[in-house]
């Protein structure tokens, strides 16, 4: 990706700033470097899982968080994408057609971008409730369709394809992970740019609004019904990217990635990185691949742990991971920043001991009624023990009661140095 | 002015107006024309049918019978957007703005539609100059120029009703309706509204409830009274003020209301 400076046209402020061209500057080095730091084949994979998640939680966000569309189906339009792009892989192998493979999440793109069309046409009427049912139908719909749809959809093997097919693009071949990767990179910062974009053009300031009241949007010339239409098109065609990337990453598509629980994890990766700031689904997707990856190498009960964390979100902190970082704007424009590490650390390392310590005793419950029979031993945080002696859960239960006791003591603390942080002048440290 | 209502065409005509919400009839046939370029104001008592007249008039809810024309053109079926779209603009007795978006996106949103940027999706909003300039210009006019980028859900009581008001002008409509621009304005800044009001609808048509008879007989060309859901007198300010059936019915109670 270049970065080519323009001038200023007209009278126009500039079109690319250095302050606004920063972040995407930044983004570019970063994805260009992470290979070197860790050019690790598993490390590449989680990258690539990353990347593509990225891109549909970002999708996701252009109706959640952007155009106030709850879906409950979204993986649909990826998942559709990513079926296109598998059938047009194969195509091109058996016909010898020159299309090389960079270019095929377009595919992907005008597909779930067809779909979105012919069901916006309809769900979009309404935001709230209706939307979100329809949605939930659409999404139950299509994934009935794939085992009924055999041709299409694979049945329960889904549909496989090979990315090698064509003429090297530049050299090229894509044989290896890496050469994906960029592949993938490219189109992340691309379609993360155009949202972006989008964002700020009329219809993505109106999606705004009318996601805010739609009724007075009503009365200053706008359908709400076709600004929530236009959001939902274009949401779905970058969805479509996204499912182009999967199929080139992983060379198959099954029922798997359109059906609901695929739709409710990309809500969950969305809320849990905040749907109130651009940035925030792309730190929800890079936590949950990380958890997903990590996590679930480390234990079975792995989805728990998320599932209370998203639950922890919605009641705690509904705005993200983003919402929190951009709750220290303040603090940092006071210069109070260094004011709060010894707060938080008061409560937050109890706060962490303690859920280490309840998700130990987890652990030694869920081994001691699930492992097989004489199978007593475990390892939990690198050490080993007996799962059916008294003492490891005790430790695990003390550890957790205090670790809970004492955050919540030092809660109070906390609470009083952000606010003081929050004042501009003056107030307690 | 007045000139303008019995030979110039009308802005805004109803025809029988009626409207039920269940059995009860809230608007009970109402005729009224409205000149091109008058400044009309309706009053009459609380739970008359003024909102619901304007919501008639503005597509917000269909009328049980009768019909409104807007430039002739009738308005039967058609959309709040499609009603904006052919130059009516109006603000709402309870504040109805974009809570989370800042004062100044409440303003440049109001302005898109009437500028042509329609569904764009081709321009960024940040790069045109004339969508900047006209919003900073109206955030001066309602002097929230300190408030532009709060949340306008934060803003004062007062504060949000200016922006209504600005919200509802920006697109510069050729009609305005105005509901109870000032209520629960203080004195000064009813003062100061009141003259934006008329600069701002300088040449244009403007339609407003209001309650405050200080600004009704300041402003208005034209008064209409509605009582029960009828207009019981339309006329200019001193003939209204005379009518003995507005007298007994609202106006002698609301005059003394004023001193
Ligand atoms: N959507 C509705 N459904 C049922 N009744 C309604 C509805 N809207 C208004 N009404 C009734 O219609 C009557 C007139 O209400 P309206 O708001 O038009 O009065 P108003 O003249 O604007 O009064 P105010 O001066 O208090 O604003 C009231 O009795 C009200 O309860
Ligand atoms: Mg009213």
């Amino acid at each position: 990706m270049t970065d080519t400076t323009q001038k200023a046209a007209l009278s126009r402020p500039p079109i690319i700033t250095l302050s606004n061209a920063m972040p995407w500057i930044v983004a570019t080095v970063f994805l260009a470097l992470m290979p070197v730091i860790f050019p690790s084949n598993s490390a590449i994979t989680i990258m690539n899982q990353m990347a593509i998640t990225i891109i549909f939680a970002l999708a996701y966000n252009m109706l959640l968080g952007q155009g106030g569309m709850l879906s409950f189906g979204h993986a649909v339009y990826m998942g559709v994408g990513g079926f296109v792009c598998v059938h047009v892989m194969n195509y091109v192998e058996d016909f010898g057609v020159p299309l090389p493979l960079p270019v095929l999440p377009l595919f992907g793109g005008l597909f779930g971008m067809g779909l979105a069309l012919i069901v916006g046409s309809f769900s979009t009427r309404k935001a709230g409730t209706v939307f979100a049912m329809i949605s939930l139908g659409v999404g139950e719909l299509i994934a009935a369709c794939s085992v009924i749809i055999v041709a299409f959809f694979g049945g329960e093997e889904g549909i496989s394809g090979d990315r090698t097919y064509g003429l090297p693009v530049f050299g090229v071949e894509f044989l290896q992970q890496i050469d994906v990767y960029y592949l993938i990179a490219f189109w992340l910062l691309l379609s993360a740019l155009l949202m972006y974009l989008f964002s700020r053009t009329p219809i993505g300031r109106m999606a705004n609004a009318v996601r805010d009241n739609p009724e007075r949007a009503e009365f200053l010339g706008y359908s709400a019904r076709w600004v929530r239409f236009y959001s939902f098109v274009a949401s779905g065609f970058f969805a479509g990217i996204a499912g182009g990337l999967f199929a080139i990453n992983y060379e198959i598509v099954t029922e798997e990635n359109l059906n609901l629980a695929q739709s409710g994890t990309i809500l969950l990766i969305t809320f849990l990185g905040g749907v109130g700031f651009f940035f925030g689904p792309i730190l929800g997707a890079i936590l949950f691949t990380l958890l997903q990856t990590v996590l679930s190498l480390q234990t079975e009960l792995w989805a728990l742990y998320l599932g209370a964390l998203f639950v922890v979100t919605v009641m705690f902190f509904p705005g993200g991971l983003a919402g929190l970082i951009m709750m220290h704007t303040m603090p940092l424009k006071f210069g109070k920043l260094g004011s709060l590490v010894g707060p938080y650390l008061k409560t937050l390392v109890p706060g962490a001991i303690g859920i280490l310590g309840l998700a130990a005793a987890l652990e030694i419950v869920f081994h001691l009624r699930h492992a097989a029979l004489g199978d007593s031993e475990m390892t939990l945080f690198w050490t080993t023990f007996d799962s059916h002696s008294v003492a490891p859960l005790a430790i695990a239960v003390i550890a957790a009661v205090g670790g809970f006791w004492l955050a919540k003591r030092a809660a109070p603390g906390m609470a009083e140095a952000y606010h003081a942080a929050n004042t501009p002048r003056g107030g307690s440290v | 002015m007045n000139s303008a209502t019995t030979q110039g065409k009308a802005a805004l005509e109803l025809d029988g107006l009626r409207k039920s919400f269940g059995k009860t009839e809230i608007i009970r046939g109402v005729d009224l024309s409205i000149g091109d370029g008058e400044r009309h104001a309706i009053i009459g008592p609380n739970g008359a049918g003024k909102s619901t007249l304007f919501n008639l008039i503005t597509g917000r809810f269909p009328s049980t019978s009768g019909k409104v024309r807007l430039n002739g053109q009738d308005l039967a079926g058609l959309a709040p957007f499609q009603i904006n779209r052919m130059g009516l603009s109006r603000s709402f007795q309870i504040t109805n703005i974009f809570p989370k978006m800042t004062v100044f996106e409440n303003v440049r949103c109001s302005l898109l539609w009437a500028r042509g940027y329609k569904y764009s999706f081709w321009h960024m909003v940040s790069r045109a100059p004339d969508l900047t300039e006209a919003a900073e210009a109206i955030l001066e006019q309602i002097n929230l120029t300190e408030r532009r980028d709060l949340p306008a859900g934060v803003l004062s009581y007062a504060e949000q009703r200016a922006l209504e008001i600005g919200i509802t002008m920006a697109g510069g409509a050729n009609v305005i309706m105005l509901d109870e621009p000032t209520a629960g304005m203080s004195h000064s800044e009813t003062d100061y509204i009141v003259d934006l009001i008329r600069k701002v609808t300088e040449g244009k048509t403007l339609i407003m409830v209001e309650h405050d008879m200080g600004v009704v007989f300041g402003l208005a060309d034209r008064i209409s009274v509605l009582v029960y859901g009828e207009i019981i007198a339309t006329g200019r300010p001193e003939e209204v003020r005379a009518n003995p059936k507005v007298q007994e019915a609202y106006l002698g109670a609301a005059l003394e209301a004023e001193h």
